[in-house]
C-alpha cells in the first residue's frame, strides 16, 4: 500500500474508533448496556460480513454482480427450509451456500459465457431471487428453525466483560472472521490470489499471459454467491430466526456499497459491515426507546467532524472554517437534543441505514484519487477472448 | 469452445429476440411451477391466456401498462447512454405524493386545472428526487445505481410516514390511508365500467413524443451516440456530467408522472400498498423487453401488464404467492439477455487454432 494509501488508512481508523467509542458511551448514558449492544451488533453485521467479503472477492476479479440481495434470500430460504427439513441448522447454512453459489452461476453463465451487461444481468438475479425464494417459502412463513450452535469455550464464555466480548458468539461469526482472514492472506500473498487480481485489474493481459480469465471469473462467482447465500441463512436461521418473504430488505445492496467503503480491502470492508450493524442497532434502539432523532444527527456531524479534522491535520488539506463549522454543528445539535428532544415516528428513523449508505457512498468517491486507484481496472467491463 | 464475433443485428433479430425469449420464460415458468407442486398447464393458462379472453381483465391491461410503458420510456433515455437509475420505484412513489399531497390540499375544490397541477407537482417531485443521485454522480462520482437504489428505501419509508401522519384522512378512524381524492383530482375514466383513464391516452402521446425524440432530434442522437461511443460523443461535444443529468431527470419526472397517475387514477387514494407496488422494477424489465426503444416498450409494457394481471389471477385460484410474477420477470429478463447475445455477436463454434 502507499504511504497516501496507508495515511488515508489511518484516518478513516481513526474515524471508525471515534464512531465506535461515541455509540458505547451514548448505550451506556441510555441505559443500554454495551456488551449487550456489541453482541446485537456483531449478529446484525454478520450478514453484511459475509455477503460482502464474497463480493468483494468478485470485484477483485473484475465482475460486477449486482445480485447480492437476490443470492442472499435465495441462501435464507435454501438454508431455513434446510434447517427445518433435516432439524440441523449447520446443515442448513451449507444449503445456504450451496442455493447462493447455484443463482450465482446463472450470472457467471450469463455474463461470462454470453457475454451479458454485467448491471442488467445483476437486476435480474436480485428480482428472479426475490421472486424465486417466496415461491419455494411459501408453506415455510411461521415455522421455527432448529436452534443454532453456540460455541461453548467452557469458562472463557463465562468469563465476566471478555467472555461476552470474544467468546460467546455463535459458530458463524468466528467462521466469518477466519473467512475475512483467509481472504486476505489469499488475495495478499498467494500466487493464486495475484491472478486473481491481475484478471481483475486488466483481463486482456491476464488471457495473454494464458491465464484462464472465464474459469477464475466463474470460480469468484460461485465464491461470491456462495458467501452471500451464508449471510442470507444467517438471518433466517440465526439473526432472525424465521422466515418472511422479502426478509433481506436492501442487506445485499448494502453489501454492495461496503464494497465500496472498504475500498477493496477484506478487513476494511469487515469494518464497514460492523459499522452499519452498528447504524441498524442504534436506529432499532433508537425506536424502542424513544430516543429523539437529533443523537443520529448529531453523530453524523460529529463523524464528519472528527474526518474533517483528521484530514486536516494528517493530510495538512481541509479548511480550519469546515471543521469549526462541522463541530460546531455537531454541539448544536446536540444540545437540541438535550434541551428540546423531539421524537418522530419509526418511519424516518428506519430510513437511517440508506441514508448512511448514501453518505458513505458520497464520503467515498469524493476522494476521487484514491478511489480510482483502488477500483479493480477491469470491474464491470466485458471480456471477449480473442485468439 | 465457443466464439463471438461482434455484428449489427438486422430489424428482424431486433424483433426475434424478445419473443424467443417470451417463449422461453412461458416454457421455464412451465417447468418451475410443476417443480413446486402447482399444475402447470392451469397456471400457466391462469398467466397468459385468462388476462386475454377475460373482458374485464383485458381493460385491466391498459390500466396496468400505463405507468410500466411511462415509466421504462424514460429509463430507456439513461441505458441508452449507460446511466443506470434503477431508483425509478422511489421516484414514482414521490410523484405519487407530490401528485397526491396537491389534489388533497385542494381538497373538494374544483377545476379543470387541478389535475395538471398535480401531474405538474409530481413531475416535479420526480425529477427532483432524480437529481440526488444525479447531482452526486456529477459532483463526486457517487454510484448513481446504489445512491438511487438506497433512495427507493427512503422514498418507501416516507411513504409511510406520510399517508400514517399528516396526509392521514381526518375521518379514517386512525388507518394509514389518506382521503378518497374528490373528483376534480381523478383521472376521469374513459370506457364505461372499466377503469381504462384519461391518463392512458397521455402516455400513448409521450410514447411517440419519445420516438421522434430519440430519432430525429439531436439529443437522441447524443444518446444514442454516448451509449455506442462514449468517447466518439465526447469529441462530439456531449458532457457526459450533462448527460447524466437529463437522463436521470428526465427518468424521475416521467416516473414521477406515472406516480400521480397511479395515485389519481386507479388507486384513487394515497396508501402504502396501493402506491408501493414495484412498477419502478418492473419497468425495468419493460425497457429491456422493448429493446430500449420507445414503440417497442409499448408493446412489452402490454406483456408484462399480462403476467401483472395473471399474475393476480394465479393467486386468487392457485394460491400461488404474488412473488411467482417476480419469478416469470426475473426470467424473462434472463433469456432476454441471453438471447440478446445472438444480436450483438455471431456465435461459432470455434476449432481451437494456434497463435
Amino acid at each position: 500500500m502507499s504511504p497516501a494509501g496507508a495515511r488515508a488508512l489511518r484516518g478513516q481508523m481513526i474515524v471508525i474508533g471515534a464512531a465506535l467509542v461515541v455509540l458505547a458511551l451514548f448505550a451506556d448514558v441510555n441505559g443500554i448496556r454495551p456488551v449487550l449492544l456489541y453482541a446485537s451488533v456483531i449478529a446484525a453485521a454478520q450478514p453484511l460480513v459475509f455477503a460482502a467479503i464474497g463480493e468483494m472477492v468478485v470485484e477483485r476479479a473484475g465482475v460486477l454482480n449486482l445480485g447480492v440481495e437476490g443470492m442472499m434470500i435465495v441462501g435464507a430460504i435454501t438454508g431455513f427450509a434446510t434447517a427445518v427439513g433435516t432439524g440441523s441448522a449447520l446443515l442448513g447454512v451449507v444449503a445456504g451456500a450451496l442455493g447462493g453459489a447455484a443463482l450465482s452461476l446463472i450470472f457467471g453463465v450469463l455474463t461470462q459465457i454470453f457475454l451479458a451487461n454485467q448491471v442488467a444481468t445483476g437486476l435480474a438475479l436480485t428480482l428472479f431471487g426475490l421472486g424465486f425464494a417466496a415461491l419455494i417459502g411459501q408453506s415455510y412463513t411461521g415455522q421455527t428453525p432448529p436452534p443454532f450452535p453456540r460455541v461453548d469455550l467452557f469458562l472463557l464464555s463465562d468469563a465476566p466483560v471478555i467472555g461476552r466480548l470474544l467468546f460467546a458468539h455463535d459458530l458463524l461469526v468466528y467462521v466469518g472472521i477466519a473467512l475475512v482472514t483467509v481472504v486476505w492472506g489469499w488475495i495478499s500473498f498467494t500466487r493464486h490470489g495475484l491472478i486473481l487480481r491481475a484478471v481483475g485489474e486488466d483481463h486482456d493481459a491476464a488471457h495473454a499471459l494464458g491465464y484462464p480469465v472465464i474459469a477464475i471469473r466463474m470460480a469468484a462467482i460461485a465464491f461470491g454467491g456462495a458467501c452471500a447465500g451464508i449471510g442470507g441463512a444467517y438471518l433466517s436461521l440465526v439473526r432472525v430466526p424465521l422466515w418472511s418473504e422479502g426478509m433481506t430488505a436492501g442487506i445485499g445492496w448494502i453489501a454492495l456499497a461496503i464494497v465500496v467503503f472498504g475500498a477493496w480491502a477484506p478487513w476494511r470492508v469487515m469494518l464497514g459491515a460492523y459499522l452499519f450493524g452498528g447504524v441498524t442497532i442504534l436506529q432499532l434502539n433508537m425506536q424502542a426507546e424513544g430516543i429523539t432523532v437529533l443523537w443520529l444527527l448529531t453523530f453524523a456531524f460529529f463523524l464528519l467532524a472528527v474526518q474533517a479534522s483528521v484530514d486536516a491535520i494528517i493530510h495538512g488539506r481541509g479548511r480550519i472554517g469546515l471543521v469549526v463549522f462541522l463541530w460546531a454543528s455537531t454541539l448544536a445539535a446536540g444540545s437540541i437534543a438535550v434541551f428540546a428532544p423531539i421524537t418522530i415516528s419509526s418511519e424516518y428513523l428506519s430510513m437511517a441505514p440508506y441514508l448512511a449508505t448514501i453518505i458513505v457512498l458520497v464520503v467515498m468517491a469524493s476522494d476521487t484519487a484514491q478511489a480510482r486507484l483502488r477500483a479493480p481496472g477491469a470491474l464491470g467491463r466485458v471480456f471477449r477472448p480473442r485468439d | 469452445m465457443l466464439s463471438f464475433e461482434p455484428r449489427q443485428g438486422g430489424p428482424l433479430t431486433q424483433i426475434a429476440t424478445p419473443l424467443l425469449a417470451v417463449l422461453a420464460t412461458v416454457l421455464a415458468g412451465a417447468v418451475l411451477f410443476a417443480f413446486v407442486g402447482a399444475a402447470p398447464l392451469a397456471t400457466l393458462e391462469t398467466i397468459f391466456v385468462a388476462p386475454l379472453t377475460n373482458p374485464f381483465q383485458r381493460s385491466e391491461l391498459l390500466v396496468k401498462a400505463a405507468p410500466l410503458a411511462l415509466i421504462a420510456i424514460g429509463l430507456s433515455f439513461g441505458f441508452r447512454a449507460g446511466v443506470w437509475n434503477i431508483g425509478a420505484e422511489g421516484q414514482f412513489i414521490l410523484g405519487a405524493l407530490a401528485g397526491g399531497a396537491v389534489g388533497l390540499a385542494f381538497w373538494q375544490v374544483d377545476g379543470w386545472w387541478l389535475l395538471p397541477l398535480m401531474s405538474l407537482a409530481g413531475m416535479l417531485a420526480g425529477f427532483l428526487w432524480a437529481m440526488i443521485p444525479a447531482l452526486l454522480k456529477v459532483k463526486t462520482g457517487a454510484n448513481e445505481i446504489l445512491v438511487s437504489l438506497m433512495l427507493v428505501y427512503v422514498a418507501t419509508n416516507l411513504l409511510s410516514a406520510l399517508v400514517a401522519g399528516p396526509l392521514r384522512d381526518p375521518d379514517g378512524f386512525n388507518f394509514p390511508e389518506s382521503r378518497l381524492f374528490h373528483d376534480s383530482a381523478t383521472l376521469p375514466i374513459l370506457v364505461e365500467g372499466t377503469r381504462i383513464h384519461s391518463g392512458i391516452p397521455v402516455v400513448l402521446l409521450i410514447g411517440i413524443g419519445a420516438w421522434v425524440l430519440l430519432s430525429a432530434h439531436v439529443f437522441g442522437f447524443n444518446v444514442r451516440l454516448t451509449g455506442a461511443a462514449p468517447r466518439a460523443a465526447r469529441f462530439a461535444g456531449v458532457r457526459p456530467g450533462a448527460m447524466v443529468i437529463v437522463c436521470l431527470g428526465l427518468s424521475g419526472a416521467l416516473a414521477g408522472l406515472a406516480g400521480t397517475f397511479e395515485a389519481a387514477g386507479p388507486a384513487g387514494q394515497l396508501t402504502r400498498d396501493g402506491i408501493a407496488n414495484n412498477y419502478g422494477f418492473t419497468a425495468i424489465i419493460v425497457a429491456f423487453l422493448g429493446r430500449l426503444h420507445p414503440l417497442g416498450i409499448l408493446l412489452g409494457a402490454l406483456a408484462l401488464a399480462v403476467t401483472e394481471i395473471g399474475g393476480e389471477g394465479a393467486q386468487v385460484v392457485h394460491g400461488l404467492p404474488a412473488a411467482a410474477t417476480d419469478v416469470f420477470q426475473g426470467l424473462l429478463l434472463f433469456f432476454l439477455l441471453a438471447f440478446d447475445t445472438g444480436t450483438r455477436y455471431r456465435i461459432r463454434v470455434a476449432t481451437r487454432r494456434t497463435a
